[in-house]
């Protein structure tokens, strides 16, 4: 958001800082503009809004355009995507774009008129490129209408572009910040023609993001760097033992600390200090003497864990996502089968920014401040632990420091409003340590994979048996959604169709979830299982050309004659990469294919191993086919992103559990990559159309298995445990 | 009470002397844009310059600094967001989700102050901020393109 649009006295708010002792202060201005409600409790003067033609667009005299985002921006560019849409059909000026947030609670209020705050799953864009263009169509109808009513002539007659709206007959001209008043009043057209996607000027394009300038000069503000009026600061607590419940406090030892206010049980399984600063409630609690029920998980452990899933890739009891043909018949009649285990670890999304929000009750209303990737979620949230209506309770939405699928859980949202409803009337901000939130998270699910191959004698893939023994996300977040107690999110990349469709014909298959819940909460991360699921079968495919003496690309692009979009990347890739021409000395070529998330993704990896098993990647040549690409420049920013969250998590995620807790506490034991690790990426975006794909996940799919297929080029070893810190990559 | 003196000017604080650089621009300064991540001086997200030196300050207590050291946030590292690297960063969109970013960008100017054609090289042995979005090939042509528009002012090209 540009700031130099914002009308301070109109539609945003001052925050006053003060200064500690020096008397100091200065003004903040929170990008929060339709937050009229807490303007008008902070004294900013009342005065009518620019006029809303309507829900997605409101147009200021001045030709200022500000677009209505419901989804959450996190880094993904989907604000900038979603504007361009909505700006495409509104044939505005795109230089005077600007954006704000709606909140949940007014999309409650008016019967959900922006639909889905949800962003999740890569459906920023794809889930709602329909209406939010319709939205930006039926406002420029109201605006030409508007302009021909004025001027008392057909509306035929009247054309559009850049927000001026001119009368072709005469050359009068009108501009979208002179009709708007009229056209706000005007009834929306029931019904608008779409442009063909020949016909877009600006979807497509590589436009600059609406909001980087103020994320290089610190003016951005994130929900940690919230400050409203008489704010006190929170610092939390809760029990490290998974389930684990709090017993008692001793708050005798901290209440004379400095700044400290108030030391406050939060619901049954955490405590927090409230005090002036957050340092001084970091340091109170540091100190304060706690003392846990853990409860039945205090002994769980890693080892365990893992023998749970052991025993469900033997039992044979398993939901079935996928089954084609006969796999037992097949391995059978097999002229060669070959077997391997897999296994992933749990992952913490770490977002650099820690989970945070700031709340404030009273009796009658409570109000959040907070980064959310399910602002309605947050909001339910909010209501259920401020018992009170959800009609009586809103969500401010702040900017994400990092979202990565952490976000759409709402836990840090229930805790500051019960340590709010503790303080009523005082604006809390609860803020995590990086220590919370690395032992508090939702994680990436554990499982592990047996894949049995069976080739026949021309060395082709006869038949696959392939069986996931884990943890369902479903089953713990959401069990509603589990179709016949089956969570088909685990198949992902594994099933007959849709948007996470098996890439390959295999005439006998057939793929198998033991489910296995051990008592770590796991959540939803970035790509979610189509990350070890592509390991298990990009990697599992390349053991079996190997072993079938085939060229890996050959042996891929046999099973895939059904699968042309999903061809063509791998193709593209290949070709780009070099595939079967000579590398560098002693670099090497992995291949990776996957469709998901409704986008089709391919990446050929360059790595090399030194004599001690230090693993260099070199290179990385990535293919995206989205169907429509809005932002060619956002895709490739998230490609290029997509191979540092992947490659982190197979170079150094791994969290693990001793004593119900996770071991992990930090960056130093939990790593994550860094500039010198980063290979040159090079981005093909090749839209095929006549489909909408997802963006922000589906590369990190092929991150990992690209690499391992590359490794195993460059030493022999297959590597089958990850993350690969803990892996000589020669001695493995 | 600690005096120091930031982006130029100087300030008494009133806090113990245990408290962090970090948290005592944050919180008693209001000058947020140098982020809090870690709090163990890994990430670099609470990068400033003490006399032209990235340091990580939420390990620095405020009581080891004095006002002959002249700190530079994020907020006081341009007039009018025209240090080239701020120019750089909006010319390739750099940011992701941004919150890395004031300490990847101090990171990297006191790189360029010390060293102003660095390799790639040199930005790897320096730049050591995490960033989980991924911005990192960006980064490394944000500072190769700011190190450019040093050299030459008035042309940007890339």
């Amino acid at each position: 958001m540009t700031k130099e649009r914002i009308n301070v006295s109109r539609r945003d708010f001052l925050i006053r800082s003060t200064a500690l002792g020096t008397g100091f202060s200065l003004g903040l201005y929170l990008p929060l503009k339709t937050n009229s409600v807490f303007a008008a409790q902070t004294g900013s003067p009342a005065v009518p809004e620019a006029p809303e033609v309507n829900a997605w667009v409101v147009i200021e005299p001045d030709d200022t355009v500000v677009i209505r985002i419901a989804r959450s921006e996190m880094g993904q560019g989907t604000l900038t995507g979603l504007a361009q849409l909505v700006a495409e059909e509104l044939e505005c000026d795109w230089s005077k774009v600007t954006t704000e947030y709606p909140t949940p609670g007014q999309n409650l209020a008016r019967d959900k008129v922006w639909g889905s705050f949800a962003t999740g799953g890569s459906r920023g864009i794809r889930g709602s490129h329909d209406y939010v263009r319709k939205g930006g169509a039926v406002a420029r109808e109201m605006l030409i209408e508007a302009a021909a009513r004025q001027w008392k002539v057909p509306v035929e007659k009247c054309r559009v572009a850049n927000s001026i709206i001119t009368h072709v007959p005469s050359g009068r001209t009108t501009t979208y910040g002179k009709v708007a008043a009229a056209a706000a009043k005007l009834t929306p057209p029931f019904d608008v023609i779409l442009k063909d996607p020949d016909e877009w000027k600006l979807i497509g394009k590589p436009v600059k993001r609406l909001d980087t300038v103020d994320k290089t000069n610190g003016k951005q503000l994130y929900g940690t760097d919230l400050n409203l009026p008489g704010m006190l600061n929170a610092a939390i607590r809760a029990c490290p033992v998974f389930t684990g419940k709090l017993k008692s406090f001793d708050d005798s030892k901290v209440r004379k600390m400095p700044g400290v206010r108030k030391v406050v049980a939060v619901e049954d399984y955490a405590v927090a200090v409230v005090a002036d600063t957050w340092w001084q409630a970091k340091t109170a609690i540091d100190a304060l003497p706690i003392t846990w029920d853990k409860g039945p998980n205090a002994n769980l452990n890693s080892a365990a864990i893992e023998q749970m899933l052991d025993e469900g890739l033997q039992t044979g009891e398993a939901f079935v996502g996928n089954h084609q043909g006969d796999a037992g018949q097949a391995l059978k009649g097999a002229a060669k089968t070959v077997e391997a285990t897999y296994a992933y670890p749990y992952q913490n999304h770490a977002t650099m920014e820690p989970m945070n929000a700031t709340a404030r009750w009273t009796r009658d209303r409570c109000e959040v401040w907070c980064p959310t990737q399910n602002g309605e979620a947050a909001l339910r949230a909010a209501a259920e632990a401020a018992g009170l209506p959800i009609t009586q309770c809103d969500v401010y939405k702040m900017l994400l420091g990092g979202g990565f699928g952490r976000r759409g859980m709402s836990d840090y949202v229930t805790q500051a409003v019960h340590i709010a409803r503790q303080m009523p009337g005082v604006p809390i901000k609860l803020l995590w340590t990086r220590e919370e939130d690395m032992t508090h998270g939702r994680y990436h699910p554990v499982t592990k994979c047996k894949l049995v191959g069976g080739l026949d004698k021309q060395g082709n893939l006869a038949g696959l048996h392939v069986r996931i023994s884990g943890q369902s996300i479903l089953a713990s977040m959401r069990p509603p959604g589990k179709q016949n107690e089956i969570d088909m999110v685990t198949f992902q990349g594994f099933l007959p169709d849709g948007d996470h469709a098996i890439s390959y014909t295999v005439p006998n298959l057939r793929v198998e979830h033991a489910m296995r819940n051990p008592p770590v909460p796991p959540g939803f991360w970035r790509g979610v299982n189509i990350n070890q699921n592509a390991i298990y079968m990009e990697c599992f495919l390349d053991e079996l050309a190997h072993a079938a003496g085939k060229d890996p690309l050959e042996f891929r692009r046999k099973l895939m004659a059904d699968q042309p979009k999903s061809l063509a990347v791998l193709d593209a890739v290949a070709k780009k990469a070099g595939w079967g021409k000579p590398a560098a000395k002693g670099v090497h070529r992995g291949l990776a294919v996957v469709k998901t998330f409704a986008s089709y993704v391919a990446a050929c990896a360059e790595v090399s191993v030194d004599d001690k098993g230090k693993l260099r990647i070199h290179r990385i040549v990535a293919a995206t086919d989205p169907g429509y690409a809005v932002n060619p420049q956002q895709i490739e920013t998230q490609v290029e992103g997509s191979f540092v969250f992947g490659l982190s998590a197979l170079l150094y995620g791994e969290c693990t559990i001793r004593d119900g807790a996770v071991e992990q506490t930090n960056f130093h034991d939990y790593p994550s990559m860094l500039i010198n690790e980063m290979p040159k990426v090079e981005v093909i975006v090749m839209p095929s159309g006549g489909f909408w794909g997802g963006i922000g996940e589906p590369t990190i799919a092929v991150a990992a298995p690209a690499v391992l297929n590359a490794i195993f080029a460059a030493t022999g070893k297959r590597i089958r445990q990850f993350p690969l810190k803990n892996v000589n990559l020669r001695s493995a | 009470m600690p005096k120091l003196k930031i982006n130029g000017k100087r300030f008494d604080v009133d806090v113990d002397g245990s408290t962090p650089l970090l948290w005592v621009l944050r919180e008693q300064l209001g000058l947020t844009g140098t982020k809090y991540s870690c709090g163990i001086g890994l990430c670099g997200a609470c990068t400033v310059h003490i006399n032209g030196k990235a340091v990580r300050s939420c390990i620095m207590p405020v009581s080891s600094l004095n006002a002959s050291q002249e700190i530079v946030t994020i907020e006081g590292l341009s007039s009018d967001n025209n240090h080239p690297l701020q120019q750089a960063w909006k010319e390739l969109d750099v940011p992701q989700c941004g919150y890395c970013q004031p300490g990847m960008i101090m990171s990297a100017a006191a790189l360029l102050k010390n060293n102003p054609n660095p390799s790639d090289a040199d930005i790897d042995a320096t730049v050591t901020n995490i960033c989980r979005c991924g911005t990192f090939n960006r980064v490394r042509r944000g500072i190769h393109l700011a190190a450019r528009i040093n050299r030459n002012p008035n042309k940007r090209g890339s």
